[in-house]
C-alpha cells in the first residue's frame, strides 16, 4: 500500500482511537492537516498553543484518555512548552506533534526551525524526531506506549515536512518491544508484608495519597484500605478527589495550605502509608521535620519518587491500584483487632483538633472568595468537574469543594501554571460533555490564556469560569503582606478588562456580582445556561489562604490568620 | 554523608540525543561528572557509557534511578563497592631538552608507557593506567615540563568470577 507520511500517521492516530485532536496549523504541517480533515477525528482550534496542550491535558485528566496536540515548527512548537512541562510535572500522558522544517534544512536556521526535541528534552516522558517516513508508523505506536504506560508522561514527535509528503510502500509494524522499558507494575510481596505488619501494630496511622492513585484508578482500592482499617486519609493537591471529601475519615488536603488536622497529624502520626505521592516541597514544608514519629510505607510506580525527598521504611514500586488491592487482601488474611476501640484515641484527638481549627472565614459585607466556593460547591452538590487556574484561586477551590470522585479536580499541580484553567476546563468537556465544568479563576490568571474563550465559543462549550477577582496577584500578595512588609511589588493589577463585556464581546454571557447577596443568584443564573459564561465576583481585596505555612517552616507550625 | 567517588558503566541504545539526555538529566538536576567516555559496543546499536560521579549514597541511588528512567538507557551497573579493572589512557607532551631526555626514558621504562612522537623539543607518551598511575607519572613528570596532555575518562568492567 503507498500512502504518504501524513496518511500513515492518521492510520496510526485511528489505530490508537484518537478522536480528538488540539491543534494549530502551520507551514510544515499543512499536509498532516490536509489528511487530517478526511478523516472523522474532531480537530480542535485553540488560539495560542499552550491553550492546546492545556486542553489536551484537561481532556486527558477528564476523560483518563491519552491527549493529542499538532502544532508547527518553530513558534508553534515552542508556544507548547509551557503545556508539555506542566503535563510532565502532573504526569499527565499526552502526545504532541510538531511540525519540523524538511529534513535537508534541519541545523541551517530555516524559517521557523527550532530545535523543539533539544528544548523538550528535559520535560518530556521521551521525545523523537521522526528523520525517515518508514519510521514513522512504529514512533507513533511507541509514544503512545510510553505515554500511557508505567507513570504517565508527554511524549513529543517531531515530524518534518518532507516526512509527512513522502510517499512510501506502507507495512505495518511488527510488535513493538522496548527493551529498556518496562514498568514495574506488580509490587514485591515481601515489602507488602512489611507494611502489613506495620499496619497492624501503628496507634496513629494516617494514609496519605496523591495523583498516582488517580492516575491508576485505585480511588476504590484505596477507599477500601482506609475503611477496612479505620485509617484516616488526607491528600496532596493531586490526589483530591481519590477519597470522598464527605467521609468521616477524611483529613482535609495537607500541605502549605493543608487543614490544621491533616498537618497536625504528620506531626504526630506513626505510621503514613503514602500512596502515589512523591512528598513534594509544598507537601512537606522542612523535610527534616516532616512526620518526625512515623514510619513510611511509600507505595509508587515510579522508584525516583521513593526516598528522592523522604527516608522510607517500606518502599514499594508498583501500580497503585494493583497494589493497594493485594495490600486488601493481605489484610483481609489478619485480625486487626477492634478497630473501633484501637483508634479511639486518635480519631478523638483528629476530631478535636477538626473542631477547635477547622477551615473557616467570617462572610459580612464584602463577597468572601471562600463563600463563592463553597456556595458552588452547595448549588453543584459535588458533583462539577473543577479546574483552577494557580494561586490564592486555587487553593480556596481545594480548601472548599469537597471532592468525592477522582477526575474532577483538574488542576496544574507541579508546574504551577496561571493560565491552566480555561485551556483544561475545554479538554475536559469535549472529554466529558455532559458534565458541568467550572473554572475557578483569579482576575490575574485568567488573562493569562483568555483567547481561549474564543474556542470555548467556536466549539458551543458550555465552560463556567468563575472569577475570583481581587485586583491584586492575590498569592504573591498574600506572601509580601505577611513576610515582605506589605511592600505590594508588581502585584497590584488594577487595570483590567471589564470581564462582563469581554465575555459579551466573545460571544458569551457575562455576569458580575459586587455583593454576598448577589453570589448566589449569580451562580445559579451562570450554572443553569446552556453557554459559555464568565461570572465575575468582586471579592475582598485581600484576603488570605489559610492556614499557611511559611515556606521552609515545618509543616506543624501554620499561620492561622 | 561524605561525598564519594562512584563508577557507573551504563548501556545505552546507541542513537544521536542519547549522550544530551545523560548530561542534560545530570546538569539539571545538578549531580555532577567528573569522566565520561562513550564507545559503541560489539553491538553497533548499544554503546557503553562510563562515568565518574562524585556524591554522597543516596544521591548516587536517586542518580542511577534516574538513569533507568530514560527510555534509552538499558541497563545502569554501578562499579564502585565490587571487584572491577579500570583504566584511563593520556597523551602527554613533554618538553625533553637534552639534559632530560634520558630521564623521561627511565620513566618510561617504569610506568611501562611508550614514546610515540618525537620531536626537536619534546616527546609524546602514550600513558595507560589506573588514577594513581596517572597521578603519579604526572608528579614526576611536571618538573621537567608538560607542554600539554589529553586524557580519556575512566573505562571499566566488572572483573569476572574466577
Amino acid at each position: 500500500m503507498k500512502l504518504t507520511g501524513a496518511q500513515i500517521l492518521m492510520k496510526m492516530l485511528k489505530e490508537e482511537g484518537v478522536d480528538t485532536i488540539f491543534g494549530f496549523p502551520g507551514g510544515v504541517v499543512i499536509d498532516i492537516y490536509d489528511e487530517l480533515a478526511k478523516t472523522d477525528i474532531r480537530h480542535i482550534l485553540v488560539r495560542h498553543e499552550q491553550g492546546a496542550v492545556h486542553a489536551a491535558d484537561g481532556y486527558a485528566r477528564a476523560g483518563g484518555k491519552v491527549g493529542v496536540c499538532l502544532v508547527t515548527s518553530g513558534p508553534g512548537a515552542t508556544n507548547t512548552v509551557t503545556g508539555i512541562a506542566c503535563a510532565y510535572m502532573d504526569s499527565i500522558p499526552l502526545v504532541i506533534f510538531t511540525g519540523q522544517v524538511p529534513t535537508q534544512l534541519i541545523g541551517n536556521d530555516a524559517f521557523q526551525e527550532v530545535d523543539i526535541v533539544g528544548i523538550t528534552r528535559p520535560c518530556t516522558k521521551h521525545n523523537y524526531l521522526v528523520k525517515r517516513t518508514e519510521d514513522l508508523a512504529r514512533i507513533v505506536k511507541e509514544a503512545f506506549i510510553i505515554a500511557a504506560s508505567g507513570r504517565p508522561g508527554p511524549v513529543l514527535i517531531d515530524i518534518p515536512k518532507d516526512v509527512s509528503s513522502t510517499i512510501i510502500t506502507y507495512k505495518a509494524p511488527k510488535k513493538i518491544e522496548l527493551k529498556s522499558y518496562k514498568p514495574t507494575y506488580s509490587p514485591n510481596m515481601k515489602q507488602l508484608q512489611r507494611a502489613v505488619k506495620l499496619i497492624k501494630n501503628a496507634k496513629k496511622p494516617i494514609i496519605f495519597a496523591g495523583g498516582g492513585v488517580v492516575l491508576s484508578k485505585g480511588s476504590k482500592e484505596l477507599t477500601e484500605l482506609a475503611h477496612k482499617t479505620r485509617i484516616p486519609v488526607t491528600c496532596s493537591l493531586m490526589g483530591l478527589g481519590v477519597f470522598p471529601g464527605t467521609d468521616p475519615l477524611w483529613l482535609g488536603m495537607i500541605g502549605m495550605h493543608g487543614t490544621y488536622r491533616a498537618n497536625m497529624c504528620s506531626g504526630d502520626c506513626d505510621l503514613i502509608i503514602a500512596v502515589g505521592v512523591r512528598f513534594d516541597d509544598r507537601v512537606t514544608g522542612k523535610t527534616d521535620t516532616f512526620a518526625p514519629n512515623a514510619k513510611i510505607v511509600h507505595i509508587d510506580i515510579d522508584p525516583t519518587s521513593i526516598r528522592k525527598n523522604i527516608p522510607v521504611a517500606v518502599p514499594v514500586v508498583g501500580d497503585c491500584k494493583i497494589t493497594l488491592g493485594l495490600l486488601n487482601k493481605l489484610l483481609d488474611k489478619e485480625d486487626l483487632g477492634d478497630l473501633k476501640k484501637k483508634r479511639k484515641k486518635w480519631l478523638d484527638q483528629i476530631e478535636k483538633w477538626k473542631s477547635t481549627t477547622p477551615l473557616a472565614y467570617k462572610q459580612k459585607n464584602i463577597i468572601k472568595p471562600q463563600y463563592v466556593v463553597e456556595k458552588l460547591y452547595e448549588l453543584t452538590k459535588g458533583s462539577a468537574i473543577i479546574t483552577t487556574e494557580v494561586g490564592q484561586n486555587q487553593m480556596w477551590a481545594a480548601q472548599y469543594y469537597h471532592f468525592n470522585k477522582p477526575n474532577h479536580f483538574i488542576t496544574s499541580g507541579g508546574l504551577g501554571v496561571m493560565g491552566f484553567g480555561l485551556p483544561a476546563a475545554i479538554g475536559a468537556q469535549i472529554a466529558c460533555p455532559k458534565k458541568l465544568v467550572v473554572d475557578i479563576a483569579g482576575d490575574g490568571s485568567i488573562q493569562m490564556n483568555i483567547q481561549e474563550m474564543a474556542t470555548a465559543e467556536q466549539y458551543g462549550l458550555p465552560v463556567k469560569i468563575v472569577i475570583l477577582n481581587n485586583q491584586y496577584l492575590g498569592m504573591v500578595r498574600q506572601w509580601q503582606e505577611l513576610f515582605y512588609g506589605k511592600r505590594y511589588s508588581g502585584t497590584v493589577m488594577e487595570h483590567a478588562p471589564d470581564f462582563v463585556k469581554l465575555a459579551e464581546a466573545y460571544g458569551a454571557v457575562g455576569l458580575r456580582a459586587t455583593k454576598p447577596e448577589e453570589v448566589e443568584p449569580v451562580l445559579i443564573k451562570g450554572l443553569s445556561s446552556h453557554r459559555t459564561v464568565i461570572m465575575d465576583f468582586a471579592v475582598e481585596r485581600e484576603e488570605c489562604v489559610y492556614p499557611m505555612v511559611p515556606a521552609g517552616a515545618p509543616i506543624t507550625e501554620m499561620l492561622l490568620a | 554523608m561524605t561525598e564519594q567517588k562512584h563508577i557507573l558503566s551504563i548501556l545505552v541504545d546507541n542513537q544521536p540525543g542519547v549522550l544530551s539526555r545523560i548530561a542534560g538529566l545530570f546538569s539539571g538536576r545538578g549531580y555532577n561528572i567528573e569522566s565520561l567516555s562513550v564507545a559503541e559496543t560489539t553491538d553497533p546499536l548499544v554503546s557503553r557509557i562510563t562515568l565518574v560521579t562524585k556524591a554522597n549514597a543516596p544521591v548516587v541511588e536517586q542518580i542511577m534511578k534516574q538513569l533507568h528512567k530514560l527510555i534509552n538507557v538499558i541497563k545502569v551497573h554501578e562499579l564502585t563497592g565490587s571487584s572491577y579493572v579500570q583504566r584511563e589512557m593520556a597523551l602527554i607532551k613533554v618538553q625533553a631538552r637534552p639534559e632530560h631526555r634520558a630521564e623521561i626514558l627511565r620513566i618510561v621504562d617504569i610506568f611501562r608507557c611508550k614514546v610515540v612522537d618525537v620531536g626537536q623539543g619534546h616527546y609524546t607518551l602514550e600513558v595507560t593506567g589506573d588514577e594513581g598511575k596517572m597521578d603519579a607519572i604526572l608528579n614526576l613528570l611536571k618538573p621537567i615540563g608538560i607542554k600539554e596532555i589529553a586524557k580519556t575518562g575512566i573505562i571499566a568492567l566488572f572483573r569476572e568470577p574466577k
